[in-house]
């Protein structure tokens, strides 16, 4: 087995130092050994898009990329994008728009829908699908998803900068 | 919006209306905890020894290297298991032969299909697990597969079992086949019908295993302490359905099972049986500490049950009138590896949307070397869908007349009696058809070149199924719901608002859980479309038991006799204009006399069937083939609607898991019967990028068997895409498809094959 190495990030504004071995990806690190369990497994190849996070603000499948990647690093997680017990405008969108079913991709989706609302404040339909389409949900049939984005930036662009990022 | 609701439900003040779920906020923070997530002290991890074979014997299993190596703790085989008995284990939606479930959890004396379980292994690490994998020697004689059931059905085809005889027509055989059953429903005189005919048309179909796809890989965790109780964490459609399985294989008494239901990330049937939780449990007995499974993506794909790959001819006559005179089917399904497909409901869903006077279907139940196939959404009924909807397209532009008066014409309606027997209740066929006729879609012209239009119906059953729920009311007047239903998609809050109805109370009062096999009574699956008609029914009742109760206590405040006092809008009144809430009656009384437990318990028989019309253009590129939706509407017969975007929300995305069938989806099996794409890149599910919004007509004809109306929803808008795509095909490019998936090549194939 190879020697852990000691990697330090940032991990929803909070310091975070961890020991992992070089083959463990984030996602596995984030799960196990950080106990983070809102970011989600699907299939551990970058093909599905539920264990989005964002690296250093730029959406990344965590299960493609190594924890020691991570080091010097900022991580957010779904665990961090309510604030102070606050949900965010995506959050409270993906409920009043009936946009989840199982619920399993829906942090992916709303890591994911977050950058693109921090690129594109005001994207069209056809922007969000773009900008989703590296993400999978099987219960919805998309409709409902891209709706709620849609409100919410609706909602978000009569907020301030902080709000949307 | 997306939804014309045909009839809003003014009677009523829950249902009908919109409240967010329950469970929702704990599922858009992250913290909800799926079966995945599932954390205990001394916790190991399995994993499971797939046979790289589709076909083989296994001569001997040698596991003494994987065993001496650091961190592994124990390797189980099927030898770990007790026999199983010689029955069959009713599962809701679907049964199964034990020792084939036994043999199908770990493999032996045959491994059927790629990616078959043959050993497990439990180690400290992931890791170090799939190391000790590696290290198993399993001596195959490798023999050769049978991958569909055209193939599967000839009598030189290998054979995958040594005790499979067919049973025809009820009959039990001496025949050893792959054909483990041949059944026929009939009705009138078929000859005659289609001696009555002015145009048959009869055409061949093949269809491609699909699978279910949810996103959650399966997954299992058991504990089986000394004391013999056995404690399982999963993500199961059915927690009730998982003891019972665990229980029987493990061979002890379904009282030492507790089956834990965690969040559940999609099902769609496949969810139904166990693959991990029997295995995660011996594993545990033999380290004596708890034990997880996790698949990944392509054990998801190749080691559990997809839904069949088929082979349909279908014959259909009219008369000029356009009147279906004759209908006949020959449908063979793969079972896979065990005997079991889904060709029971095919057969019984084939014509079902018609009042066909004369019929006959045949089904055949064929084992392949593939994956054991499992229910998936509506299971059997879109193969068949596929088939039916095509032929009355082209006896339809036989007869020079629009499809949309065809089934109309023919639609089935309360009193048609089906091929194979039962005569229908008030069902909303005719009304599906004619939302989408009324539809500003169906009345929009599509113009363009390459394009087309084309629409389809569908059927499903749904089921009824038992269903228990207890409702405990707080010192404050909410109360708390305990149900056995696993939810997959909102159906807590669909059950709750229910409850919530029947007391007059709102739903924001009533805290719905979904309880483990100990604390709730027992409960069938989530599947059938049962939950919200079922379940709801269970809660219905346990809001009535309540309600009892608070008019008992009305009666000794007022201190009138019980019989004078009456629940009604959201409380208790009496003689002389007394009148008292819930809540208050609540607050005033908790105090006295005993808690106030209400339960509530379902077998309800008549859960009405489900009617779907779905409406599609298309566009097709002439030169690669590639089909583009443009626009999708779908209609259904819902019976009352509980919450309406929840229902939206399962038409949309059982339509669109239909395009998927249609269109793209399918297993690429290589000749050695090694699945080719057994990831989500290479298994081609949509994207959001690939589709329009999918507009949902909710259409209400109140189920007659249901309190509040309630019929299924789920799963039949799967049911009629793939048909309406293919006719839309047709429309667009002159071509008929009669394979699915309808992929780029096959298309295409079709265009060349025209000029």
């Amino acid at each position: 087995m190879a020697k852990k190495r000691i990697v330090s990030t940032t991990i929803n504004g909070t310091q975070k130092d961890f020991l992992c071995e070089p083959r463990q990806t984030l996602l596995e690190v984030l799960r196990d050994s950080l106990d983070m369990t809102g970011t989600k497994e699907g299939c551990s190849n970058g093909n599905c898009g539920a264990c989005t996070v964002h690296l250093d603000g730029r959406p990344v499948v965590s299960c493609l990329v190594l924890a020691v990647e991570a080091d010097g690093a900022t991580v957010e997680t779904i665990e961090g994008v309510a604030c102070n017990g606050q949900l965010h405008p995506l959050q409270d969108s993906f409920l009043n728009n009936a946009a989840l079913q199982c619920g399993i991709c829906t942090p992916g989706f709303i890591m994911q829908a977050k950058s693109l609302l921090a690129e594109n404040p005001n994207p069209s339909e056809h922007d969000i699908r773009f900008y989703l389409a590296g993400n999978l949900c099987r219960c919805t049939g998309y409709d409902k998803i891209v709706r709620a984005v849609q409100d919410a930036a609706g909602k978000m662009s009569g907020c301030c900068s902080e709000a949307k990022v | 919006m997306s939804t014309t609701e045909a009839n809003p439900g003014k009677k009523y003040t829950v249902i009908g209306t919109r409240p967010i779920r329950h469970d929702g906020v704990d599922k858009v923070t992250g913290r909800a905890k799926y079966g995945g997530d599932i954390r205990l002290t001394g916790m190991l991890f399995g994993v499971m020894l797939r046979s790289p074979h589709a076909h083989a014997n296994i001569k001997s299993i040698d596991y003494s290297a994987a065993l001496a190596l650091p961190g592994v703790h124990a390797v189980v085989t099927v030898d770990d298991f007790p026999d199983a008995e010689n029955k069959i284990a009713e599962l809701g939606e679907g049964a199964i032969n034990l020792q084939h479930l036994r043999h199908n959890v770990l493999a032996g004396p045959k491994a059927l299909y790629r990616g078959h379980a043959v050993a497990a292994v439990a180690a400290d690490t992931v890791n170090i697990a799939e190391d000790a994998c590696k290290l198993i020697k399993v001596e195959y004689e490798v023999l050769k597969p049978v991958l569909t059931a055209p193939e599967a059905m000839k009598p030189d085809a290998p054979l995958l079992h040594n005790n499979v005889y067919t049973n025809s027509l009820g009959e039990e055989t001496k025949q050893l086949s792959n054909v483990a059953k041949h059944f026929r429903f009939e009705k009138g005189d078929l000859e005659a019908g289609f001696k009555a005919a002015k145009v048959i048309v009869e055409r061949e179909f093949n269809t491609a295993t699909v699978h279910q796809g949810y996103i959650e890989p399966h997954n299992g965790t058991a504990m089986w302490n000394s004391d013999g109780k056995v404690t399982v964490w999963c993500s199961t459609q059915g927690s009730f359905t998982a003891r019972q399985q665990v229980a029987e294989l493990c061979h002890i008494p379904v009282g030492n099972v507790k089956v834990i239901p965690m969040e559940i990330g999609g099902g769609f049937g496949g969810k139904v049986s166990v693959y991990l939780e029997p295995v995660a449990a011996i594993l545990s007995k033999k380290t004596g500490r708890p034990v997880k499974i996790i698949m990944n993506r392509a054990d998801c794909f190749e080691g559990t049950g997809p839904t069949p790959g088929s082979y349909i001819r279908v014959k259909m006559g009219a008369d000029a009138n356009g009147k279906i005179t004759a209908a006949e089917a020959y449908m063979a399904y793969e079972a896979g590896g065990y005997p079991g497909s889904p060709i029971g409901a095919g057969a019984m869903c084939v014509f079902a949307c018609y009042d066909v006077p004369n019929g006959k279907v045949d089904g055949f139940d064929v084992c392949v070397n593939k994956p054991h196939t499992n229910a998936y959404r509506a299971p059997g009924a879109t193969n068949a869908a596929m088939a039916t909807e095509t032929v009355i397209d082209e006896i339809c532009e036989q007869l020079k007349m629009c499809s949309m008066e065809f089934r109309l014409k023919n639609a089935a309606v309360e009193g048609t009696r089906r091929i194979d027997g039962p005569v229908y209740p008030r069902i909303g066929m005719i009304e599906s058809v004619e939302a989408i006729k009324n539809s500003d879609h169906w009345k929009t012209p599509l113009t363009g070149k390459n394009r087309g239009r084309g629409i389809a119906t569908g059927f499903w059953f749904n089921c009824g199924l038992k269903s228990a729920v207890t409702a405990t009311v707080n010192f404050d007047g909410s109360v708390g719901l305990v149900e056995g239903s696993t939810d997959i998609g909102g159906s807590r809050t669909g059950i709750a608002m229910q409850f919530a109805e029947t007391l007059g109370i709102p739903v924001d009062q009533v805290m719905p859980s979904v309880g483990d096999t100990d604390s709730v009574g027992y409960t069938d699956v989530t599947g059938g479309s049962r939950v919200t008609f079922a379940t709801g029914w269970a809660a219905y009742e346990a809001g009535l038991d309540i309600a009892r109760q608070m008019c008992q206590r009305a009666a000794t405040l007022w201190e009138v006799p019980a019989d004078q006092v009456k629940y009604e809008n959201g409380g208790v009144s009496g003689p002389g204009g007394k009148q008292i809430s819930f809540k208050d009656l609540v607050v005033q009384t908790c105090k006295h006399g005993e808690p106030i437990v209400g339960r509530g318990s379902a077998d309800p028989q008549c859960p009405g069937g489900a009617f779907a019309t779905h409406c599609v253009d298309v566009e097709v590129d002439p030169d690669t083939g590639k089909v583009t939706v443009l626009r999708y509407t779908a209609s259904q017969d819902v019976g009352t609607a509980i919450h309406p975007a929840y229902v939206e929300g399962q038409i949309q995305g059982g339509a669109v898991q239909g395009i998927g069938w249609g269109l793209n989806e399918e297993y690429f099996y290589d000749q050695s019967g090694v699945m080719r794409n057994s990831t989500f890149l290479d298994y081609r599910m949509p994207t959001c990028l690939d589709l329009p919004m999918i507009e949902a007509i909710i259409v209400e004809v109140p189920n007659p068997g249901h309190p509040y109306g309630v019929r299924g929803v789920g799963e039949v808008p799967i049911v009629p895409p793939p048909a309406a795509l293919a006719n839309a095909i047709y429309n667009a490019v002159g071509v008929r498809m009669t394979q699915l998936p309808m992929s780029p090549p096959r298309v295409l194939h079709e265009i060349l094959a025209k000029k």
